[in-house]
């Protein structure tokens, strides 16, 4: 697969920001009472997440690794900025209802995080691509959990009415605890797609976060390079040191008792 | 040396009480208040909605447990008392469909999810209460008594109007199917008490403490009418003694009990008093659901041999 649709691929599928990567979770919460609101909020993403990935990327060489944090921060905001004025001034009634939750673009951790796992780090074209998977992954995702809620919260989808007047909406979903709800069981469908899907021994996309190998892993620290290898060192490590370390344990534990019999005492 | 030991872990001592025996006497409990509210509501045709509930409850969980394949505990009864005491909780003219979703929503989202009896978090039936009214603001707030439409006992003493205390000792007002008489749910409970189902600790703390906190911000003192008007009113008393002993969700040390009473009792009287609604019970009793695990965690008791006081 070309590199540019791989990445699409990859964020609208495999590592989905709202039901794989659970990423930019306020956003996703807060603002899909309606589908109107999750479509308008994922395309403002998508379009802060293209430009900022974009830039970064050229920079990518330029920004010195100790303030890489507070660069990226700059460049989003300044992106944010411009994506705050041109709602206000062409979609004034989107920019009411999402309200704060524009200038908190600047927060989500779906931008950050693809401008420190992958932008900062790959060519331009592929990390406006990238943005562009990304962003339509959250679009998608917030568009599905608005409409579940809107449907089911208000009877309408996209603002028109489509159940009939007889339906009494359930107004909890589009309240906070809807979100919820609604987030909660979408993320449980998707897993049992993939699984039954798995089960038929299709390929697969990896529903794990580590789906591109872990040269552009962000956690790369955090899990020690490949999973399988750290887990096996760790059996052959435990097997030699099995005796020794029980022993060990067995002294502290029982040191810390004494420990705490003196103190009671 | 014949003689073989049986090797276990604790519990050492066991009762021949079940699980489904317990959750029949609170059945059994139930029912005074369960026929007063249908003779009660005869003109609402109250009894559709306390079958109707209380069969999608148990069919929920039937259902549920045949999909999942998991062992059925429809015998259980807990399904039931679920059932029941959501239906107890509606407003009579509540419509039959509305009763399913909460039961079926108490059923599979509070209590299925969680693991089932003695692993949900809160009280499904108030859970599920609460799910209704957030959702259906105005039909669960909607009463009526003999066909006439009106606020609660409740509401007519938070605007400060008069109450008719007699009227509501005996059930004959508006409110929720089960918890207008006050006497037919002590006579549940009396037979609960007697049958040692019910820990005096629980109520007892909870109604004490409500009678405190309402006399010291009640703006009314020491006023026998003002205080009895608020212990009859709304569902405080079902929800006292059957709601907030529920065994999942209340706390198993003495101690902690007295706690988690006294807890009910200040929410309760907060949110009558301050809150925007008149009735708080159900809000108040599902908070302190979520605070047992930590007043458990402060009252559990030492090992004997363990700690002590330093010399």
């Amino acid at each position: 697969m070309n590199k540019c649709t791989e990445r699409i691929f990859n964020g609208l599928v495999r590592e989905n920001p709202t039901f794989v990567l659970m990423l930019g979770m306020c956003p996703t919460l807060a603002v899909t009472t309606s589908a109107t609101n999750g479509i308008g909020m994922g395309l403002s993403t998508t379009a802060v997440l293209i430009m900022s990935n974009m830039l970064i990327s050229i920079l990518r060489k330029m920004i010195p690794d100790s303030v890489r944090m507070p660069a990226f921060i700059v460049v989003v905001a300044s992106f944010v900025t411009i994506v705050d004025f041109l709602l206000e001034g062409f979609v004034p009634s989107l920019y009411s209802s999402l309200g704060l939750y524009i200038p908190l673009i600047v927060v989500n951790c779906i931008i950050l995080g693809r401008a420190e796992s992958y932008a900062s780090k790959n060519p331009v074209l592929p990390s406006i691509f990238d943005g562009v998977g990304m962003g339509l992954g959250f679009t998608v995702g917030l568009t599905c959990i608005g409409i579940v809620r809107e449907l089911i919260g208000a009877g309408q989808i996209f603002g028109r009415q489509v159940m009939p007047e007889s339906y009494e909406p359930f107004t909890i979903f589009i309240l906070a605890p809807g979100a919820f709800f609604v987030l909660a069981c979408l993320v449980a469908l998707q897993n049992k797609v993939k699984g039954s899907l798995a089960k038929k021994g299709k390929k697969v996309p990896k529903s794990a976060g580590c789906g591109d190998g872990c040269a552009s892993c962000a956690s790369r620290g955090i899990c020690g390079g490949h999973l399988s290898a750290s887990a096996e060192t760790d059996k052959t490590a435990s097997a030699e040191t099995d005796k020794p370390v029980s022993e060990e344990t067995d002294k502290a534990v029982s040191a810390v008792e004494d420990k705490k019999e003196q103190e009671g005492a | 040396m014949n003689e073989k030991y049986n090797v276990s872990s604790s519990p050492h001592i066991r009762d021949r009480i079940k699980s489904s025996s317990i959750m029949l006497m609170v059945v059994i409990g139930l029912l005074p208040a369960t026929l007063f509210g249908i003779w009660n509501f005869r003109h609402e045709n109250a009894w559709v909605l306390v079958v109707v509930t209380t069969a999608a409850a148990v069919l929920a969980e039937f259902i549920w447990e045949k999909l999942m394949h998991k062992p059925v505990t429809v015998n259980d009864f807990s399904a039931v008392v679920t059932g029941l005491l959501l239906a107890l909780n509606l407003p009579p003219t509540l419509p039959w469909w509305m009763g399913v979703v909460g039961a079926v929503f108490a059923i599979i989202v509070v209590k299925q999810l969680f693991g089932g009896l003695g692993q949900n978090f809160m009280n499904p039936a108030l859970a599920a209460r609460c799910f209704l009214l957030i959702c259906f603001t105005g039909r669960m707030t909607y009463f009526v008594y003999d066909g006439v439409t009106g606020p609660t006992p409740l509401a007519d003493l938070k605007a400060g109007e008069a109450v008719n205390t007699m009227d509501m000792l005996f059930g004959f007002t508006r409110g929720t199917i089960g918890e207008t008489s006050v006497i037919a749910i002590m006579a549940g409970a009396m037979f609960l008490i007697l049958m040692g189902v019910i820990d005096l600790r629980i109520p007892g703390s909870y109604i004490v403490s409500f009678v405190v906190f309402i006399t010291i911000f009640g703006g009314h003192g020491i006023d026998p009418q003002y205080i009895t008007a608020h212990l009859c009113g709304g569902g405080l008393m079902l929800g006292a003694w059957f709601m907030a002993t529920d065994y999942v969700t209340s706390p198993v040390t003495s101690s902690g009990k007295v706690i988690y009473g006294i807890c009910m009792g200040l929410l309760t009287g907060l949110f009558r008093l301050f809150g925007g609604s008149a009735e708080g019970v159900s809000y108040a009793i599902i908070i302190s659901n979520l605070l047992v695990p930590l007043i458990e965690k402060i009252t559990l008791p030492k090992p004997f041999g363990k700690g002590g006081e330093r010399a």
